[in-house]
């Protein structure tokens, strides 16, 4: 539809007053807020470069403290205090993020560089539901199947990536506390804001001090984390390379570890695929959030027969989308999260085309400053290229085809990933078949990147273990 | 009185469903509870652990595929196997093992009763384990557990049979296969189980038995890509680092019991059957 009048839009931004930005972040320990003793850095804004703040990040000494307090924390009452009560600091939280909620999606945005429209609709709604999803399981442990007395674990150390960092905040704290645990979280070291008015919203709702402790750091505060002798349990979401160090660093040392990995899922289109819904999808899935999630689509498989005609309606539909202002409402793509990420998504965005990929992208201004790629397409991708293995983390979709439903598995199994896939399809059995075959922790069905609290998530092999929501997320912070 | 001579049997491996002998043409010497020596028992090499992951990836397929009924079927099909041989396994347990006969009947019956409850466990867990999720939103949403793959054992050094059937049935319950190493020392039963196993329409390579030097064959698994968990009951806890280490390469999921490692008389729990499946979730779109 390239040559069709296109109406324009009004721009629609919101307003970066609403995030009520301080200009320096400290630590959050012990239920107070105090400078770290780290190197401050300067917090920056994605699609602009401004600093946003100056973060006085933690180090050693301050990840001592925190764990100190949350042993305390823990030992003195927290995990001795009744579900009832500890349900209702969760209900609380879960209350004032609704409350605060336009001035959380507005941070997010200034911090990480997602557009509007995805922090105010997906990370902070999801984020409350969150809290009040694992707080109505906070009194009621001894019936989650997991036996009639079950204990929490004790000190949970959570690392947690740039992504969605309100969300994932919420996803790892949320069920820690309603099993009992006590917590001391680390936030990615671009996107620490959100986080740290996550702890001004503890400290309002007056959870006890050091319950929940957030330490804004580097990898070298989260390495410290990781093998702090306090900590009982480790909670990693993020690249599997940094997850498998991990593994390493707590073998057999009877710490608990879950791991929320890296992916390279399958989104595979059969010729009797609603194809509009299909596209929406297919754009959904690699698309959202700039590809910076770890459940992306980033392989279309599409059926043979229908390959051109698909590719086709794929690419008219990015003509259209909207690349640009993250806080304009009406943006569809913002920025890449930061310059070392661009860096990446650039070398294997190359590399697939030294391998022979045919490149494509729409055309797409970028603006002059910021972090920014376009949303691009390859195809005549062959199985073993980077771009087809490799998670790229950006928003850069491999096109591969396939002629049989027992060849789209073989395909899409092909991976040491296993997080998730997605099928299209009208029918139903062929669905259901396809979701038996598919060996990941999550298919969506005629549908992609949904998420809820009440729906496990997490990965099969190389995308790591354990998993989060549900019932079956308590596990993971229950001594069971 | 007979003079005729007893028959003695050659111990071999059991991989992909035949009883091979190790291809390093090893073999080491096997002493019961009063140092005579019993058997020469084959002594795998990493050849063998690399054949015995394949055998057990091949198989992956079918056997996790294979309908939970029937599944529960084949394992109590294992159970009617060896109580047609309690004799047999009473004699080799209070050879191996040492100890009453009193004992090692106690013992017998209760692995015999292991894999009597397992069985029972085969289409019954995905109902524990699963369910339906009330998402909020217009999609119908639903969760499984699904077998991880192929599950490395190092089985219990001190109890040749109860230990080792305890670890390797709940891995097959849920519909992983296995390659156990069995107990240095003690590895006799274990292939008198194997032929037990090859004898209860368990298809081949579902299960595969080393027996050898645990010290030797242990890192081969551990560090095996193909290999998804890796169970530590047999290991000393001093000598668990390098292995788990060595599993993190390929993210394995790593058992690495304490006390409660339901291996004993008790009864075991879900542990053993929750630690190597994967939960599936599944979404769809509700519509007309």
């Amino acid at each position: 539809m390239p040559d069709m009048k296109v109406f324009e839009y009004a721009p629609a931004p919101e307003s970066r007053d609403i995030a009520r930005l301080k200009p320096t972040y400290g630590v959050f320990v012990d239920g107070q807020f105090r400078p770290g003793r780290g190197e401050p850095v300067k917090s920056i804004n994605p699609a602009t470069e401004e600093a946003l703040a100056e973060i006085q990040e933690a180090d050693a000494s301050d990840v001592n403290d925190a764990v100190s307090a949350a042993r305390r924390a823990y030992d003195s009452g927290w995990s001795k205090l009744a579900g009832t009560q500890r349900a209702k600091y969760l209900y609380r939280i879960a209350r004032v993020i609704q409350e605060r909620s336009r001035e959380l999606a507005v941070l997010e945005t200034l911090d990480n560089g997602k557009p509007i429209r995805e922090s105010r609709d997906v990370d902070v709604p999801t984020a409350a539901a969150h809290f009040f999803d694992y707080a109505g399981w906070a009194d009621k442990l001894a019936y989650a199947g997991f036996g009639p007395n079950p204990h929490p674990v004790g000190v949970a150390a959570q690392v947690i990536p740039w992504n969605f960092p309100l969300l994932m905040a919420a996803w790892k704290i949320a069920p820690a506390l309603a099993a009992g645990n006590t917590v001391v979280l680390k936030p990615a070291e671009t996107t620490p804001l959100t986080a740290m008015t996550l702890a001004e919203i503890i400290a309002e709702c007056e959870l006890p001090p050091g319950v929940v402790n957030i330490l804004p750091g580097g990898p070298s505060v989260g390495q410290s984390l990781v093998d702090h002798p306090g900590v009982d349990k480790i909670a990693f979401t993020g690249s599997t390379a940094v997850g498998k160090q991990i593994q390493k660093s707590v073998a057999a040392s009877g710490k608990r570890l879950s791991l929320e990995l890296g992916g390279k899922a399958a989104n595979i289109v059969f010729d009797d695929a609603p194809l509009d819904q299909a596209v929406e999808g297919i754009v959904n899935g690699i698309f959202f959030n700039q590809g910076h999630v770890c459940c992306a689509g980033s392989r279309l498989l599409v059926q043979e027969s229908i390959a051109d005609v698909f590719i086709s309606a794929l690419k008219d539909r990015l003509q259209t989308l909207r690349l640009g202002d993250p806080m304009d409402k009406n943006t569809d793509i913002g920025a890449i999260n930061s310059a070392a990420q661009l860096g990446r998504i650039r070398v294997l965005a190359d590399a697939g085309e030294a391998e022979g990929g045919q490149r494509w992208s729409p055309d797409c201004p970028l603006p002059e400053r910021g972090f920014w790629f376009p949303p691009t397409i390859f195809t005549d991708v062959g199985p073993a290229s980077r771009i087809a293995r490799e998670e790229i983390f950006g928003p850069v979709l491999s096109v591969l085809t396939f002629r049989t439903p027992q060849e789209a598995v073989d395909k899409a199994n092909n991976t040491p990933y296993g997080l998730s896939a997605g099928i299209w399809t009208d029918k139903g059995s062929r669905i259901l078949w396809m979701a038996n075959k598919l060996r990941a922790g999550v298919v969506w069905a005629n549908t992609f990147n949904r998420f809820d609290p009440t729906s496990p998530f997490g990965g099969y092999t190389e995308s790591g273990f354990g998993r989060e929501g549900g019932r079956h997320g308590l596990e993971a912070y229950l001594d069971v | 009185m007979s003079d005729r001579l007893d028959v003695r049997k050659t111990y071999k491996l059991y991989i992909a469903g035949a009883f091979p002998r190790s291809e390093s043409g090893r073999s080491y010497p096997v002493s019961g509870a009063g140092d005579t020596v019993l058997a020469h028992a084959a002594q795998a090499s990493r050849k063998d652990v690399r054949d015995a992951v394949s055998a057990a990836r091949k198989a992956f397929g079918g056997w996790s595929g294979a309908t939970a009924y029937n599944r529960a079927q084949v394992l109590y099909r294992v159970a009617e196997m060896m109580e047609g041989r309690r004799e047999q396994f009473i004699a080799e347990v209070l050879a191996g093992d040492g100890g009453t006969r009193d004992a090692a009947a106690t013992v017998v019956d209760a692995a015999i009763d292991r894999w009597v409850w397992y069985a029972g466990w085969a289409d019954k867990y995905a109902q524990i384990a699963g369910g339906a999720n009330p998402v909020a939103g217009p999609y119908f949403n639903f969760s499984v557990p699904e077998p991880s793959g192929v599950v490395g054992i190092v089985a219990p050094q001190q109890d040749s049979l109860l230990g080792l059937i305890s670890v390797i049935a709940p891995a097959l319950t849920t519909g992983n296969t296995v390659v156990v190493l069995a107990a240095t020392d003690r590895p006799l039963a274990a292939i008198t189980l194997s032929e037990v196993l090859a004898t209860a329409d368990l298809p081949g390579g579902v299960v595969n038995v080393l027996t050898g030097y645990v010290a030797e064959l242990a890192p081969w698994l551990a560090s095996h890509r193909d290999v998804n968990c890796l169970d530590l009951t047999g290991v000393a806890a001093a000598d668990r680092v390098p292995l788990a280490v060595a599993a993190a390469d390929s993210v394995k999921r790593v058992h690495s019991p304490g006390e409660r490692a339901g291996i004993g008389l008790d009864e075991p729990g879900l542990a053993r059957l929750a630690a190597f499946v994967e939960i599936k979730t599944v979404w769809h779109p509700l519509g007309v």
